[in-house]
């Protein structure tokens, strides 16, 4: 018996290890195709042209292939969302360990994780159907589909994410520090500004990051609300195009393996390089946070 | 050991249905490819085609309408699907290798400018939509309406329509890139209904009550206008086979002229039907 039952763990050890190997190899895989269908357009294109070009008219001819203004409104879609989502993300994680009463707490949490769960296609038809139309009206805009439009929505996304990272953060910092603290006669105030956030700094970090990489990457939102047009913006009311969606418009019409679908490819080699980054860098505060922590 | 027995041969005889079923199938199989624009109709009515001859099937695919004939002419279908006529030189170029490129037109693609139910433009002309679409003109003011921005609504640059209203309204400009795009011809149709200072354009089989259609050089964009031509923003949409139609393919484009099967599918993808013809 005992044999048969080591055999039989050994043998479940193994098909996970396959499982989990085939995961990994179809990842990678997916990587490796990604690179291979995106970097031929640059035998044709040179990279400087592809990254800071103007203009992105990819069926004219010849055809024109620069995503500067794209990539710009990336970077401004995930900034404006972040400037209001790591507030709102981090205070009320503030509030749930320093401030919320234990009962409070055991409700709002679960009631702020599952709003994570919302679809974005939901969040996108939102900000389309109820948020710009009323965003347009209240400003008198041009169209509400623009880029404060969809950071909003993309904030709303991201806010539950940084939230619910922040809070276990701040949850982890040692009760004897939060005591020492109080004991010294400092305030709950002074406690939670000068002891609380600053133990709990680099997992606030983290939970920013993975925010903004989730606000970077997200297509759905970004492709209903943000308007679609390549310009730079001039103000936080002018439409853009970030990156994700002009991949998800574009590429069922474009044809294969041809230049337009080998940019499409190219564009997602950029997407894929900006997110890598983000999860970096969030990795690397974390892990930070673990050594300092010890 | 049963079990696993039991799982290879299971999947051994998903492996052997998988592999066996087209074999089964290519009794008859017409490859078909070309102008995207035609696609979603061919997507529609050949896959009613499949179901009503079970022994033909249709290999379908977009590209393009050059890209189309270059496979005509390559002998790597035996249908291209394009939204313009063949070129001099691409029906040299097909003589060469023994094709003789027939033209069978299936549908009308018409686009309507529209504009907000509350704007009191009423017509525009080419010259004018040009220049709204290149950024020249950004002011309602200037073609007769409200002192308002102009916000113009495109495709997404990909889309057959962006391409037809690029041809036949603002060649050889180029739509501004500060033109909102949205993603099919009902997003359009919404995001004009809930802007008035938009203009977009649509296929004429989207036209509904929110939005407001725009006469083009004094012209009303009706069916009848579509089809006899005078309508500015009007093409054919074409087949082209190498001889006349015949056998399966013959089939085919029957079924595609038929007016209570394939052209229906020509109505119900928002292009006009070639009635009575």
């Amino acid at each position: 018996m005992p044999v048969a039952s080591l055999r039989r763990e050994t043998a479940v050890r193994r098909i996970l290890a396959v499982i989990a190997g085939c995961s990994l190899l179809f990842l990678g895989m997916i990587m490796l195709f990604l690179f291979i269908e995106g970097l031929p357009l640059f035998s044709t294109v040179s990279v400087s042209d592809f990254l800071s070009g103007m203009f992105w008219y990819p069926t004219s001819e010849p055809p024109e292939f620069g995503i500067f203004p794209m990539l710009v409104a990336s970077c401004a879609v995930t900034l404006t969302a972040s400037a209001f989502a790591i507030p709102l993300g981090v205070m009320t994680a503030v509030w749930l360990t320093e401030v919320a009463r234990p009962g409070v707490r055991r409700i709002c949490k679960p009631l702020i994780e599952m709003t994570a769960a919302l679809p974005s296609v939901v969040i996108g038809f939102f900000g389309m159907v109820v948020a710009a139309p009323l965003l347009q009206d209240l400003f008198d805009l041009d169209s509400g589909l623009n880029l404060f439009t969809a950071s909003l929505m993309l904030a709303f996304m991201s806010v539950p994410t940084i939230c619910s990272v922040a809070e276990d953060a701040l949850f982890a910092v040692p009760a004897s520090l939060r005591a020492a603290s109080l004991a010294l006669g400092a305030t709950r105030r002074e406690t939670t500004v000068r002891v609380v956030i600053p133990a709990a700094f680099s997992g606030i970090g983290t939970a920013c990051m993975l925010g903004m990489s989730r606000s970077i990457g997200e297509t759905m939102v970004v492709l209903m609300t943000a308007g679609g047009a390549g310009i730079l913006p001039g103000s936080l009311f002018d439409p853009v195009r970030p990156i994700p969606s002009v991949i998800a418009a574009e590429t069922a019409e474009a044809s294969f393996r041809g230049e337009h679908y080998r940019a499409l490819f190219a564009v997602g080699i950029v997407l894929f390089l900006f997110t890598l980054a983000f999860n970096l860098a969030a990795r690397h505060i974390s892990e930070k946070n673990s050594a300092g922590g010890r | 050991m049963k079990r696993t027995l039991f799982i290879t041969l299971t999947a051994l005889c998903f492996a052997a249905a998988i592999f066996a079923a087209p074999a089964a199938a290519a009794a008859e199989e017409i490859i078909i490819t070309g102008s995207t624009t035609v696609l979603p109709v061919m997507q529609k009515a050949g896959e009613a085609f499949m179901a009503a001859d079970p022994g033909i099937s249709l290999s379908i695919s977009g590209g393009g309408s050059g890209n189309g004939i270059k496979a005509l002419n390559e002998g790597l279908c035996q249908v291209a699907m394009s939204s313009r006529d063949i070129k001099e030189s691409e029906r040299k170029e097909g003589k060469g290798k023994g094709v003789n490129a027939v033209r069978t037109a299936i549908a009308v693609d018409a686009l309507v400018p529209v504009v907000h139910p509350d704007n009191p433009v009423k017509n525009l002309t080419v010259e004018q939509l040009r220049g709204i679409y290149a950024g020249r003109i950004t002011k309602w003011k200037e073609v007769g309406g409200k002192d308002e921005n102009i916000v113009m609504i495109s495709r997404d640059s990909s889309s057959g329509t962006f391409e037809t209203w690029q041809e036949l309204i603002m060649a050889p400009d180029r739509t501004a890139p500060s033109a909102l795009s949205q993603a099919s011809n009902g997003a359009v149709v919404q995001a004009v209904a809930g802007n008035r200072r938009a203009v977009g354009y649509i296929g004429f089989g989207y036209l509904n009550p929110s939005v407001k259609k725009i006469n083009v050089n004094g012209l009303e964009a009706t069916a009848e206008s579509a089809l006899s031509r005078k309508w500015p923003i009007a093409r054919e949409l074409y087949v082209f086979t190498n001889g006349a139609p015949a056998g399966a393919v013959k089939k085919l484009t029957d079924y595609l002229l038929d007016p209570q099967k394939g052209q229906k599918a020509v109505a119900e993808t928002g292009y006009i039907p070639l009635s009575g013809k």
